[in-house]
């Protein structure tokens, strides 16, 4: 492979790992909020964070843009007060991963979370423990499987994201580029080569991701 | 001990739980059928639920006074819990279960702190520590549940029907438990039971509560 296919390789699979990571604390906040909680509108935020899940991506790129974009409201108070752009930038990239994937994420987490009987939290707090323990000692290690696996749903629908990615950050050669877009465009110039090389990266990556996330589970569960 | 219940309000789905009793003895049963609101009950006075109305007062501290707006939140209410399914953790060791609450800088009301060593002596789980709690027996579990909630060093123990899911030998072997837990600690108990044999052997007084209502009181 060129070298300028390994910087693809390399973007991509950076990017979709740090948009994981940097959605994850809202993730879980907001499957916990979604899992335990009960408060008005709740059916509203619901819909909200699982729209993207049904949305056109390019859809979803549009309304990013718009938002981010240097005459937007989020990008144009960026931009002028501290001269910072995300739209055709890495930044955009990482945003419409992380936008992308974060339904998944929160799909994954909430339903670990239900599963997690209510009775043991409860009784952790008349042992003395407040709401952040119970949820570090108990809730989090006995819903752990489910959120690695809504981790890897989300890394793994990140590093295939096409359609609000092309929205936001363009496919800029070098700096933008994710193995989606260099294989849409290796396609269009008619490129079959070049596309199927990275077509077989794309299949090695997520099925690492998978293999990965079920060696790990399995260990877990203390299978061999 | 003396536990205040007064005007106590809670619906339930088939009916409204209304107390309104003060309980002096040291262990006092609370017995009825299935589904009569006790475990409702106890999940008050451990501040798990929020009532419609009550005041729920400890000796001398108030739990909840729904009048005054007052709730002690259930980690701060000193009070020991042993659910009729146990809860124990199932992703931490037996050690690690005893030690989640284990209280070593406090002192009870009655100035008692109980020890790690001594609890598990009395309950004889000393050799039980590393194993996982997905590996004991159902007489080890029980053990070792009422042993994690006495190192809170609570003020009030709550035990939900803790021998209901043993058979009859292996209730006969952790009754004898039981009463040591009772005659070592002197800890005041609402043991909750469907089981006239155990409120004989273990306790100084009776409540019949049916659809969320004491019926009557027995010494």
């Amino acid at each position: 492979m060129a070298a300028e296919e390994w910087q693809i390789v390399w973007f991509t699979t950076w990017v979709s790992a740090l948009s994981t990571v940097v959605i994850l604390p809202f993730g879980l906040g907001a499957a916990w909020l979604l899992a335990r909680c009960q408060w008005p509108g709740k059916s509203i935020v619901e819909t909200f964070i699982s729209l993207p899940l049904v949305m056109p991506p390019v859809a979803t790129g549009l309304i990013l843009l718009k938002l981010l974009g240097r005459r937007g409201a989020i990008g144009g108070f960026l931009h002028d007060t501290l001269n910072f752009d995300v739209v055709f930038t890495w930044r955009g990239v990482l945003i419409a991963l992380g936008v992308m994937s974060f339904p998944l994420l929160v799909r994954s987490t909430r339903v670990a979370f239900e599963e997690v009987n209510p009775r043991l939290e409860q009784i952790a707090r008349t042992l003395g423990a407040g709401n952040f323990r119970v949820f570090l000692t108990i809730t989090l290690p006995l819903s752990a499987r489910g959120i690695v696996a809504g981790m890897i749903l989300a890394f793994a629908r990140a590093l295939g994201e096409f359609g609000a990615t092309i929205m936001v950050a363009g496919n800029i050669p070098g700096k933008t580029s994710t193995l989606s877009l260099a294989i849409f465009q290796s396609v269009q110039l008619g490129q079959d080569a070049d596309a199927f090389r990275l077509l077989g990266v794309s299949v090695a990556l997520a099925f690492l991701a998978v293999w990965g996330s079920e060696l790990l589970l399995r260990r877990k569960r203390g299978l061999k | 001990m003396n536990l205040l219940l007064k005007q106590i309000l809670l619906p339930l789905a088939d009916f409204v739980l209304e107390v309104d009793v003060e309980i002096t003895s040291q262990v006092t049963a609370i017995c009825g059928p299935s589904g009569a609101g006790k475990t409702s009950l106890l999940d008050l006075i451990a501040g798990l639920r929020r009532p419609k109305s009550a005041l729920i007062r400890l000796n001398d501290r108030v739990l909840t006074d729904t009048a005054a707006g007052a709730q002690v939140a259930a980690r701060h209410r000193q009070i020991g819990y042993v659910p009729q399914d146990l809860a124990l953790f199932p992703h931490l060791s037996v050690h690690q279960n005893l030690l989640y609450g284990h209280k070593v800088a406090d002192q009870t009301a009655n100035g008692q702190l109980f020890s790690y060593d001594h609890v598990t002596e009395v309950l004889e789980i000393q050799s039980l520590a590393e194993r996982g709690v997905n590996h004991l027996s159902g007489g080890e579990k029980q053990r070792v549940a009422l042993a994690r909630a006495l190192l809170t060093s609570p003020r009030l123990l709550l035990l939900d029907e803790p021998l209901a899911n043993l058979d009859g030998a292996l209730k006969a072997r952790i009754i004898p438990y039981l009463t040591r837990v009772r005659e070592e600690f002197r800890l005041p108990m609402l043991y909750v039971t469907h089981d006239f044999d155990e409120v004989r052997e273990l306790c100084e007084h009776a409540l019949l509560l049916e659809r969320g209502r004491i019926i009557s009181g027995l010494d």
